[in-house]
């Protein structure tokens, strides 16, 4: 019998991995491709929502009507996870600083962490989900219902009536939401203090800002309104380029929460660090 | 303007639509210009060419049909007409303007013209009757005082037999009423053309009956120039002054009523059987 040279036996196996080799970096190259269309797309349409802010005609009525839908219609859930964000922080930190004998120190604690990063950042997560997929599954279903042609074909220019609207309004409303959810969430540590103490609420919160600084408080605020910007883009933005099926509605309201909560965090790490780096 | 009884009404005037088309057919020496002209029209998507070579105008004053399977380009074709979809060759003129070189600007007065209703209705779900049909108006006509605005919305809102859904949500009406609310949306500005798309899809044959006769009611009152694109040969057959027929992306037959009755082609026998 003929033995079969070694090199031969090994080729097929080679020219299929190759093969496979090749097919990978085709499927690596498409998806490469694909996210830098989409990176490209959003910030096309970025500068579209900025370029149509300033020009004539802004549809203040429009804009009002966005500020209550986001502001005032979150306030019953920003209220409740307010007051339970410092609740569950003040009963989780009390046994720790109890350990120092450091409990006078809770109240000043709780305050500078909500203030300064779980209160933005937690209120921004909430706000990505309730309204970042409220502006995508919104926009989707009338992209698919054909209102936004109707809207194009009466003469009205969608981008600025629905999108530089929502976007503008997320922008200003969620700072004034962060703010909000701190307030409530120094009342919820304050009631945590009570549970397990008895302070009066004047003793609480001249505690609670005795070393209170305004660099605990700027940064914080400025940040909230990128998160606000970033919330409404994302959710316009994937809601306005969403497909023609009644599919594509649910796939923008999912995508637009899992994009705007990611950057949410994204813009939060760069904010600490430009305050890290002024400070 | 009364609303329709039923399929014998249709009949009647769908008699007296016959004899309008005599009557363009006989008046057709004196010249007719063109509102629309679509010539050498390409629209493709990715590999699939949709629209090839689509040349065809409508007159001032007619109600043009364009009939076709679907998936033949009918509804592209009408979204490039006002420029929601942009053709890969070929030029489409408007009321002498070639809508492809617009500004933004120019091309939002030139829509201003143009009546459009959408196969869905395409009403906005957040707005109420009367909110749908104030939009478009105060768009258009910046200045207009409230007074005049509720009068007009009566008027339209009377004459698409719906007086009594002025606070009505859309998401109350029937699919019939959301058509007709959306008929009365575009009318209210007042337009020179109307470009329907799928008028009658989805509805019941009495409700098509009537929005037929509605769109008819329409060319006669508002002296508008329609194009209707539709597979729905009772709604061809009651509006049309002149059919075209779309197959594979390109024009199949062009001519009246009768023409395409009495046609022996099979593709259109099978329209018309």
């Amino acid at each position: 019998m003929r033995s079969i040279n070694p090199v031969v036996k090994v080729i097929p196996n080679i020219r299929n991995a190759t093969i496979k080799l090749s097919e990978k970096t085709v499927d690596g190259t498409r998806n490469a491709t694909v996210f830098l269309e989409e990176v490209a797309t959003f910030i096309i349409f970025m500068v579209r929502t900025i370029k149509e802010t300033f020009s004539r005609d802004f549809e203040f009525k429009e804009f009002l009507r966005q500020c209550f839908q986001i502001g005032y219609k979150s306030l019953p859930l920003i209220s409740i996870t307010g007051a339970i964000m410092g609740l569950v922080l003040t009963i989780q930190s009390r046994p720790i600083l109890d350990n120092f004998g450091a409990v006078t120190l809770l109240p000043g604690m709780v305050a500078i962490s909500l203030i300064r990063e779980i209160g933005p950042v937690i209120t921004a997560l909430i706000c990505a989900g309730k309204i970042g997929s409220g502006m995508g599954a919104e926009l989707g279903s009338m992209k698919v219902s054909e209102q936004i042609d109707a809207m194009e074909v009466s003469s009205t220019n969608p981008m600025r009536f629905l999108v530089v609207t929502r976007v503008w309004a997320a922008t200003l409303m969620l700072p004034l939401l962060v703010l909000y959810a701190d307030a409530w969430g120094i009342m919820g540590s304050w009631m945590g203090a009570n549970i397990k103490g008895d302070v009066t609420f004047v003793l609480f919160f001249s505690q609670a800002f005795k070393f209170f600084q305004l660099i605990d408080f700027l940064p914080a605020v400025i940040k909230t309104f990128f998160f606000g910007a970033v919330i409404g883009l994302v959710g316009c933005y994937k809601g306005y380029t969403a497909g023609r099926g009644t599919e594509s509605v649910g796939i923008a309201a999912n995508s637009a929460v899992v994009l705007a909560s990611l950057l949410v965090i994204i813009v939060d790490m760069i904010a600490v660090q430009i305050t890290d780096m002024l400070a | 303007m009364k609303m329709p009884a039923g399929r014998e009404d249709v009949r009647k005037k769908e008699n007296g639509k016959m004899e309008q088309v005599k009557d363009i057919s006989n008046s057709g020496k004196k010249a007719r210009e063109a509102v629309v002209e679509i010539s050498n029209l390409r629209k493709g998507f990715g590999d699939q060419e949709v629209l090839k070579d689509v040349s065809l105008q409508l007159l001032n004053g007619e109600n043009l049909v364009v009939l076709g399977k679907s998936g033949s380009g009918k509804s592209v074709l009408i979204k490039c007409i006002v420029r929601l979809l942009r053709p890969d060759e070929g030029s489409i003129s408007v009321l002498g303007k070639d809508v492809s070189t617009l500004n933004r600007d120019d091309l939002g007065i030139l829509r201003q013209k143009i009546g459009f209703l959408f196969q869905s209705g395409a009403l906005y779900d957040s707005m109420n009757v009367k909110q749908n049909l104030e939009f478009p108006l105060r768009r258009i006509k910046k200045h207009i005082l409230q007074k005049e605005m509720d009068e007009k919305i009566a008027e339209v809102l009377e004459n698409v037999g719906l007086s009594d859904a002025l606070y009505k949500m859309p998401s109350q009406l029937s699919g019939g009423m959301r058509k007709r609310i959306s008929l009365a949306r575009t009318i209210i500005v007042d337009p020179m053309i109307m470009l329907y798309d799928e008028p009658t899809t989805g509805l019941d044959p009495v409700t098509s009956d009537e929005i037929s006769l509605l769109i008819n009611e329409v060319q006669k009152k508002y002296k508008t120039s329609s194009l209707i694109i539709t597979h729905d040969i009772e709604c061809a057959r009651a509006t049309a002054n002149r059919l075209v027929m779309l197959q594979d992306g390109s024009v199949y037959k062009n001519g009246g009523i009768d023409e395409f009755e009495n046609s022996e082609d099979p593709l259109i026998k099978s329209f018309f059987k």
